[in-house]
């Protein structure tokens, strides 16, 4: 589809972030919310990004996009290499062609990311008609197929009604056909499925499936659900007070977690799949001020490990195996 | 806070038939179209003995939350009855100006009955201080006074593990999870019996809930509450609860104690709401077989005819298009409205 792109490898990398740094200036000073943040995602895998609100999962994906208005944000630092090319010093014009094309996303709420005045149809073909130089007709019946993929009854109607008259779960499927229409190599979900039911989510969650093994899309999905990640991802990186502090393949991070964080997320929530215990352990104190970061390791004054280099130092990395890795200064690591 | 003389049998709050009918204005009608109705809860039947918690679980929609404000009384139930403490709390309403307001008995109960909402951000005032926000009620039931009662508004703040402190501040100044705990001080500033929860932790982070949780825990052991806790997420539920009842458009479809609703669930919407759960084990989700529903939740301004859940159900018989199941017992304590379970 896109003669430009090299031939794929199971192991090719798609996207590559290195030492992303997106600050804002604000009226109490600046707030690191992405503070040197690096990963990698390969053809055709699904990363996790996993963190509460405030971590930072949710700029760090904008940052990459470029979608971070500035001001208030600094103009992101570090490096974003997607098709060989670094898309933070990409002319706009040039990113405007990517975006859509060959990079997506979706968002939590699409209510307000689709644009209420346009029908779905107009803004389905839109994508088609700017990207791949579509007719008008062309694109309308490959949107009507798309809209029919991802379950959608009676497409070639409902084509022609506006986002109001969709259902959550239905607008969500308008976003996702949207998203996907031109097949990208990479596609950022942000929250897809936390405003909608269980239910809803779990076919919501199964169709990204289907449609990503088909079109062989990378997908970086950023969630605070580790439910929803244990389920759909093959690596997971989670992230804390705007860096990320443990990463893994999902499989490795669930079995084995290093960062306390980590393992106080996955201790603190109540399951139905184990007997229920008396208190659960939850992880003490606030979540964490990005204007007033305390020094050293931004989780100490929540961890229960913590000793005085936490204080101090922001902590060195541990690796446990060569995909697994956090960074912390007391865990220890048995190999 | 068993009263000594009450007998242990007897349910605090009793929920017979309570039906909750909303107009909504009728669909592509925008000018003076007319209204439609929406019956939000239509026909809901339990009991809550004194220090039980029943939680209340269902999707958007399905009239959990709607179910808790007229428990309370917050809204005027449309049929039904709801008695509290041997007191027929749904009649305690008179017309006053053409409007359904609570008389003086109803008045005097709300000392006993509180509810704690979903947003910590939307049930605060923003320009009241914490030491305001919690005086009011203490005020309103004239309980305590000057530095009586601010003592007791420092002694609340210690009881939600908050620095008594804490009385000169906004809620602004306040991360989500500390303003969720003063509105839990201000459900407990009159020494309530019951408290109605509802959605109490889904707009906290997930480091934060587990705390909320523990905190309601401790505070119905310590001040033997009794608590109706009402969210969508079904762990959280199930890990409060001591029995739970299952919503869907507006009605009961199971009712059981939490681990049989969770080991054992009958209905087939219970057994595809608790397949849907993600579990945070990755090895058993590659695995696992989940039963997906197809389609989506009607529309509750015109449901399907006979079982709500018809049009959506793996099971469905052409009876589950005509007669609506009831709830029926199917093992003590465990009810179930379907037409196919035995």
């Amino acid at each position: 589809m896109h003669a430009a792109s090299p031939p794929a490898t199971a192991t090719e990398t798609v996207l590559e972030v290195r030492d992303l740094r997106t600050h804002f200036q604000t009226d109490d000073g600046v707030v690191k919310a992405v503070d040197g943040v690096s990963f990698a995602v390969r053809r055709g895998e699904t990363l996790g990004i996993v963190g509460e609100s405030g971590s930072g999962k949710s700029v760090a994906c904008l940052s990459a996009l470029r979608l971070v208005p500035t001001p208030p944000a600094v103009h992101p630092t570090g490096q974003i290499h997607f098709g060989g090319r670094d898309l933070l010093t990409l002319p706009e014009r040039e990113l405007q062609r990517l975006r859509g094309d060959r990079l997506a996303m979706i968002f939590q709420d699409p209510l307000t990311a689709l644009n209420p005045y346009l029908s779905v149809a107009r803004q389905l073909t839109e994508v088609l008609e700017v990207h791949q130089g579509a007719t008008r007709a062309a694109a309308r019946q490959a949107a009507i197929d798309m809209l029919e993929r991802v379950g959608i009854p009676d497409a070639g109607r409902r084509i022609d009604q506006y986002p109001h008259q969709f259902s959550g779960g239905m607008r969500q499927r308008v976003m996702i056909a949207m998203a996907l229409l031109c097949g990208p190599e990479l596609l950022f979900a942000d929250e897809p499925t936390t405003a909608l039911d269980v239910t809803i989510q779990a076919q919501i969650l199964e169709l990204i499936g289907e449609l990503q093994a088909d079109l062989g899309t990378a997908v970086v999905l950023i969630t605070h659900d580790l439910g929803v990640v244990a389920g759909t991802t093959d690596r997971v990186a989670v992230m804390y007070a705007g860096r990320i502090v443990e990463e893994g393949t999902t499989a490795e991070v669930f079995a084995n977690p290093l960062h306390p964080y980590t393992r106080g997320l996955l201790a603190s929530m109540p399951r139905i799949d184990t007997p229920p215990r008396e208190t659960l352990q939850a992880i003490p104190g606030l979540p964490p001020d990005l204007g007033h970061l305390p020094g050293g390791c931004p989780f100490h004054p929540r961890c229960s490990l913590a000793g005085d280099r936490c204080r101090q130092d922001y902590p060195a990395v541990v690796v446990a195996s060569p995909t697994h890795w956090a960074a912390c200064w007391e865990v220890k690591v048995s190999q | 806070m068993n009263k000594p003389g009450s007998q242990a049998e007897e349910p605090l709050l009793e929920v017979r038939d309570l039906a909750v009918r909303f107009p909504v204005p009728r669909a592509g009608g925008w000018f003076g179209g007319g209204h439609d109705e929406v019956w939000a809860v239509a026909g809901v039947s339990f009991a809550v003995s004194r220090g039980e918690t029943l939680g209340l679980v269902g999707e958007s929609g399905c009239g959990k939350s709607t179910t808790g404000r007229a428990v309370l009384q917050l809204l005027r139930p449309t049929a039904g009855s709801v008695v509290f403490d041997g007191e027929p709390i749904s009649q305690f309403w008179r017309r006053r100006a053409g409007r359904w307001a609570w008389d003086s008995r109803l008045r005097a109960l709300r000392q006993r009955m509180q509810m704690i909402f979903q947003d910590p951000f939307a049930s605060l005032n923003p320009r009241m201080t914490v030491e305001a926000i919690l005086a009011e009620p203490l005020r309103n039931f004239a309980v305590a006074s000057g530095g009586e009662r601010r003592e007791r508004i420092q002694q609340l703040l210690e009881t939600v593990g908050m620095d008594p402190r804490a009385i000169r501040r906004y809620p602004h100044e306040f991360s989500g999870g500390q303003r969720q705990r003063i509105g839990i001080a201000r459900a407990l500033a009159l020494g309530p019996e019951l408290i109605v929860a509802d959605e109490p932790i889904s707009a906290l982070d997930v480091s934060i809930q587990a705390q909320i949780i523990n905190l309601l825990a401790d505070l119905r052991e310590r001040l033997g509450l009794t608590l109706i806790f009402i969210a969508h997420d079904l762990a959280a539920v199930r890990h409060i609860s001591d029995r739970i009842a299952v919503m869907y458009l507006g009605r009961i479809v199971e009712l059981a104690d939490a681990r049989t609703i969770v080991a054992e669930p009958r209905h087939p919407y219970t057994q595809a709401l608790i397949s849907a759960v993600p579990l945070p084990d990755p090895v058993y989700e590659r695995t696992r077989q989940r039963t997906v529903l197809t389609g989506e939740l009607p529309s509750p301004v015109s449901p399907p005819t006979g079982c709500p859940f018809h049009t959506r159900c793996p099971l469905r018989e052409e009876r589950c298009r005509h007669e609506v199941p009831a709830l029926r017992q199917l093992a003590p304590g465990h009810e179930v409205a379907c037409h196919l379970v035995e």
